[in-house]
């Protein structure tokens, strides 16, 4: 492999990366305060999409207007269904739970299909956001450089608020134990509302940047990236935020490298994620950052 | 002893459960009723049923819709055979393999129907036809290009040309026209057209160019949004033309990003390409060629212009296309056969769909091969302009 190829390579994996770690952090900052995992979390990212794209195109609004509107709504939504779907089956088994989170996830997917069609929208890529950058031999979309900068601003954002504001304290103290810290007059209901807010927001920073790097919107193109995040969050160590973005680029960088290394073997690209997941989580069991926890009986 | 409360409950859900057993038997036995009279009613009443499995949701859906817009188009337009009415009966096999076995077996057990269309894909068409086989219900494809499909399936027909043929075609094409000494292929290992169809590619490739002359292969899977690794591959051997035969969806995005990355070699493809989806992506970009089944440039028979003034008429906002074309030929051969066979029942309809010879479709003359395969002019088309614009065809030899 020469170095232009190498080079080019590293380029690839910083962008598919980022992407894997910006969604992943919503992932695990959600299960991090309230252990569910919310698998609503990838069709936010699709409403998000599909928001910012009828902005653009049916209400022709400026890129940022409308992506800003896409945060708001998705944000909205996000809370709603917490509301709706999550907040009575409080005090019910974790099971039930998790099985409301697929239940929204098929109905948003199913709604989707139903409301806007089966077939697949090209999204319009602003072009002050995108264009080509070519040094010497490699050459990569502007994205490449906007994913990764994004993705640090919000982690550092997401991580003082949860090391450093009121709200963030209170989310931890609900992470640890609902009752007692109900007790200690921790409106839990507002700390929960408030975790799902800023998870779905990053869901829609998520799916905004995954649309413009994969210029395309359909009501189910929330599943691929929802699994690979999912898979990059655990890989991490889910519940841990700095881990969901170690995690994202471990894995973007492990599936670039193998088609870079051994091109026969590129249609095992999924498989690949999996077997890293698999050592990795013989050698940690609470994945790369993730707390090992001694369950005492 | 139990209190009479508790008494009380434990008669209570005996009852219930008691209950529920015999509603449970009655509507089982209803349900038999009803099946055993549907069954009369398929083979002797004044419908014809004809079921259409399609992918209406999911990777493939644009091309199922397209394909079905054809066949309603062929529906509206002869909504009788023998003086029976047709029903449509059509099942959305979302994309995947298993819901296109499951669609098939619905079709048949459930809705009894007298014969079948479809898949788009050949990979959904593969699931479904040793049911149909099994089942003895006789099915057209529309679209499936890859050879297996009817391979020892004397109940599976097809009205397009199949892989060998196309690949030969667009390797001829590479050498001929395009001038091509390598070639490099990406292909989706998940999808037996797409697999198929390089193979075949390969094939004839290395038959003009050397064994040295494929310099790249390369795969991915369906579903896949980030191809740059496999492109970068691909750059680093500097291939004369790629070939990247698969679903609409990933290639569009496929080529769009080769386009990006600075690969300006010509790409090529295969039918599936011709869809707005595709399109959509690779509008600003030019030296993508693929070949298809029909172009409304060039009318073989009468009926392809029949087939374009009614697809005007009733779809004026849409382009026509050869998915279109393809599903409105499987219903007016199966309207023909069924008038052959002079019954609607399902083996008449096979002998007679196995006997069809210079059946006029709008894609052409349709003759059935010993396999059920047609032989069939391929059209070459490419993106210029933001379009798909007619290149040229070629003939069977």
């Amino acid at each position: 492999m020469s170095l232009d190829v190498f080079l080019q390579n590293v380029a690839n994996s910083i962008t598919l990366g980022s992407l894997y770690a910006l969604i992943a952090i919503g992932y695990t900052m959600v299960y991090g305060i309230i252990r569910l995992i919310n698998f609503a979390h990838a069709d936010l990212l699709m409403v998000a999409a599909y928001i910012a794209f009828y902005g653009i195109l049916v209400f022709t609004l400026p890129w940022y207007v409308s992506f800003a509107i896409a945060i708001v709504l998705t944000t909205l939504l996000g809370v709603s269904i917490e509301r709706v779907a999550y907040r009575p089956l409080r005090s019910a088994p974790r099971i039930s739970v998790l099985i409301s989170a697929i239940g929204v996830s098929f109905l948003l997917e199913n709604l989707g299909i139903v409301a806007l069609g089966a077939r697949p929208k090209p999204f319009p890529r602003p072009e002050d956001l995108v264009w080509n950058i070519q040094i010497g031999n490699i050459s990569f979309l502007s994205l490449t450089i906007i994913i990764p900068v994004v993705t640090i601003i919000l982690l550092i954002m997401v991580t003082y608020m949860v090391k450093k504001t009121k709200m963030g304290i209170a989310m931890r103290a609900v992470s640890r134990d609902f009752e007692t810290s109900s007790l200690m007059a921790v409106d839990v209901n507002k700390v929960i509302a408030a975790t799902f807010a800023v998870g779905s927001s990053l869901a829609a920073v998520g799916g905004i940047m995954w649309s413009m790097q994969y210029p395309q919107v359909d009501p189910l193109m929330g599943v691929f990236p929802g699994l690979k995040c999912f898979i990059a969050a655990v890989m991490g160590g889910i519940g841990s935020i700095p881990g969901a973005m170690i995690g994202g680029f471990v894995l973007g960088i492990c599936e670039v490298m193998l088609v870079g290394f051994m091109p026969e073997l590129s249609g095992y690209r999924d498989a690949f994620a999996f077997v890293v997941l698999i050592l990795i989580l013989l050698f940690r069991p609470g994945g790369i950052l993730g707390e090992n926890v001694v369950e005492k009986v | 002893m139990l209190s009479w409360r508790r008494k009380s409950y434990v008669v209570l859900m005996a009852l219930v459960l008691i209950l529920s057993l015999v509603a449970v038997g009655c509507s089982g036995s209803n349900q038999k009723d009803a099946d055993q009279n549907g069954g009369q009613s398929a083979a002797e009443s004044d419908v014809i049923k004809i079921g259409v499995y399609e992918p209406l949701t999911g990777t493939n859906a644009a091309g199922g819709q397209m394909t079905l817009e054809g066949i309603e188009l062929a529906k509206e337009m002869y909504p009788e055979i023998l003086g029976k009415k047709v029903e449509l009966v059509v099942v959305d096999n979302k994309s995947e393999k298993q819901e296109a076995a499951n669609a098939v077996e619905r079709l048949i057990t459930q809705e009894k129907v007298n014969l079948i269309i479809g898949s788009y894909g050949s990979s959904l068409s593969m699931a479904g036809g040793p049911i149909a086989k099994r089942e003895g219900i006789p099915v057209i494809g529309c679209s499936p290009t890859n050879p297996a499909v009817t391979l020892d399936n004397e109940y599976y027909f097809r009205v397009c040309f199949i892989d060998p043929f196309q690949g030969t075609v667009m390797s001829n094409y590479a050498t001929d026209v395009l001038g091509a000494k390598t070639a490099a292929i990406i292909q989706d290992v998940q999808q037996d057209y797409s697999v198929g169809l390089s193979s075949y590619f390969e094939k004839a490739f290395k038959a003009t160019n050397g064994d040295a002359s494929i310099v790249a292969k390369v795969n991915y899977n369906t579903g896949d949004k980030d191809f740059s690794a496999q492109l970068t591959e691909v750059k680093s051997k500097n291939p004369d033309v790629i070939f990247a035969p698969g679903n609409f969806l990933e290639c569009g995005i496929l080529v769009a990003k080769a386009r990006e990355m600075g690969i300006n070699v010509p790409i090529l493809g295969g039918d599936t390409w011709e869809a707005e989806e595709f399109l959509n992506q690779v509008a600003n970009y030019k030296d993508i060629y693929f070949s298809t089944h029909f172009t409304a440039e060039e009318p073989v028979t009468e009926v392809s212009t029949v087939f374009l003034d009614a697809f005007a008429k009733k779809y004026p906002n849409k382009e026509v296309n050869a998915f279109a074309a393809l599903g409105f030929d499987t219903y007016i051969l199966a309207k023909d056969a069924i008038e052959r066979a002079n019954s609607a029942d399902p083996k008449a309809i096979r002998d007679a769909l196995a006997e069809t010879k210079d059946f006029k479709g709008a894609t052409g003359i349709i003759t059935l091969d010993e396999n059920g395969d047609a032989t069939k002019t391929a059209v070459i088309k490419k993106v210029e302009d933001g379009k798909f614009v007619y290149e040229t065809k070629v003939d069977p030899k």
